[in-house]
């Protein structure tokens, strides 16, 4: 990551665009959730950009060893966390797309919303 | 060496992201977004992620695929409208090219970008973020704790919290799929309706059961033959 | 796919390395990465292999889903059950240092015991996702 320093920032930043756009700009309820998936993991991989140090190694402590230095173990907790909610996530919202396509026949959203606004009840 | 891995690596994710944006069949989308996933896993070693690198792997490329090759296979693969041009199926209205989202993440890229100009220089081990908590972790877990993952030792003990929430949070998932998903239309293996309008299957009993020997020896609940139809159990 | 030698063969040989993986993965979580997350995945992962390849129904013979509900609530009672067992002995909520006579050993016992909970919690929940996506629109299931 040396030849990048503050421009990797700007790439995930660019990752987790390409993830958001997907969400908002597709139609298809499974391609949105897919983007959402990318969205997550570039937000994961911004956030544990953030606790490496240059030199570093994994915060494994090694037996009798001084002066090692290791990256911030903090960041790895909480995206360790995040990763599994956000698999709970995508659990659910595929659950919720398989009943809407045997409730609307289709799971295109604008088809979705048109056959809503026919039947508006 | 490590900058041409890092930087093939950034490459990928960059490809596998952008194809998936630009494809029409599902199946492909989601291998895409599966080796996405393997490709963070390897950006999260080169970081010194190793817990997390493990957990996206195993997490992202491989349960996350799973399951959207189960529902793919309930609701079809292709991608129906067009992508580029928005055609309503019952009203008159123009078509028109989506810049509105484009210009929506453009706008929020910016903001982003704007808001990462005050961030401190990457790897460098003065960042606040390692000033406060973290090197009293590292260096308090080997008297407290006594185990060397230090990942392991803050999950558990020190944000044990934190983990029993996400705990619960995994197990309320289960709840959901399946308060959406277990209701199966159909009788269950009596022949009785249960609960109302949808036939719920009752789990103890409506199921195939474990393994039972009976009298001569066969398993129990070993689908019959078409000889044994109407005859003795 | 039962009818495929390899695919048959492959999968009889590589479940039980999986699920062995999976028990080493969790109980060197200490020493290594690892940890309760991932241990279940793995071994829920040996399940659905299994379940890919022979089909749900022998899966649901080996494992039913009654089975699989219990493990995922049985994790998440375990780790509050961790929790209470502290209070009792004197500490805070989840405060291992009570649980032993010396309180390292009282973190390695909490540690053990919370990390088993999640496996256990994680594994049940993601079979169970998978059997009920697999068993939906089937009408033999």
């Amino acid at each position: 990551m040396r030849i990048l320093g503050l421009y990797n920032y700007w790439f995930f930043i660019f990752l987790m665009m390409v993830g958001f756009y997907i969400l908002i700009s597709r139609r298809n309820l499974v391609k949105k959730i897919l983007g959402l998936n990318i969205f997550q993991t570039s937000v994961f991989i911004f956030y544990i950009s953030m606790g490496k140090i240059s030199g570093g190694t994994a915060p494994i402590l090694i037996e009798g060893a001084e002066g090692v230095v290791y990256s911030n173990p903090l960041p790895h907790v909480l995206i360790l966390t995040a990763i599994v909610v956000g698999v709970s996530t995508t659990a659910v919202a595929l659950a919720i797309v398989v009943r809407m396509k045997e409730a609307y026949g289709t799971i295109e959203g604008d088809e979705i919303t048109a056959l809503d606004n026919e039947n508006p009840f | 060496m490590g900058a041409l891995l890092d930087f093939a690596l950034l490459a990928f994710l960059a490809t596998t992201a952008l194809a998936v944006v630009r494809t029409t069949k599902l199946f492909a989308a989601t291998m895409l977004a599966g080796i996405y996933s393997l490709l963070s896993a390897g950006l999260f070693t080169v970081m010194d992620a190793v817990d997390v690198a493990f957990t996206e792997a195993a997490v992202g490329a491989g349960i996350s695929t799973v399951l959207f090759l189960a529902t793919l296979a309930l609701v079809g693969s292709k991608v129906k409208t067009p992508q580029l041009r928005i055609r309503d199926i019952s009203a008159k209205v123009p078509a028109r090219r989506p810049v509105f989202p484009l210009v929506v993440v453009l706008i929020t890229g910016a903001i982003l970008i704007y808001g990462t100009l005050d961030m401190p220089p990457y790897g460098d081990p003065d960042n606040p973020i390692h000033q406060h908590v973290a090197p009293r972790y590292l260096e308090e877990s080997e008297h407290e704790i006594g185990i060397p993952n230090v990942v392991t030792s803050v999950l558990a003990s020190y944000r044990g919290f934190d983990t029993f929430g996400e705990t619960t949070v995994v197990f309320t998932a289960a709840i959901g799929v399946m308060i959406l998903l277990s209701a199966m239309r159909r009788k269950d293996r009596f022949g009785e309706e249960r609960w109302g309008e949808e036939n719920v299957p009752d789990l103890y009993h409506g199921y195939v059961t474990t393994f039972w020997l009976d009298q001569d020896g066969r398993m129990k609940g070993e689908p019959e033959g078409p000889e044994e139809q109407g005859g003795e159990p | 796919m039962s009818d495929q030698v390899i695919l048959r063969v492959a999968t009889k040989i590589i479940v039980p390395t999986i699920l062995l993986f999976a028990l080493y993965v969790q109980f060197h979580g200490d020493f290594g990465p690892g940890g309760g997350f991932q241990a279940g995945v793995i071994s829920a992962a040996a399940f659905i292999l299994y379940a890919l390849v022979f089909g749900l129904q022998r899966t649901h013979r080996v494992l039913p889903t009654w089975a699989v509900r219990t493990c995922a609530s049985i994790g998440v009672l375990l780790y509050g059950g961790v929790g209470l067992l502290t209070m009792f002995m004197g500490g805070a909520f989840l405060d291992y240092n009570v649980l032993a006579h010396d309180p390292e050993h009282g973190q390695h016992y909490g540690i053990l015991l919370v990390e088993l909970g999640v496996m256990t919690t994680v594994f049940g929940v993601m079979v169970a996702i998978f059997y009920f996506f697999a068993a939906r629109g089937r009408q033999d299931l």
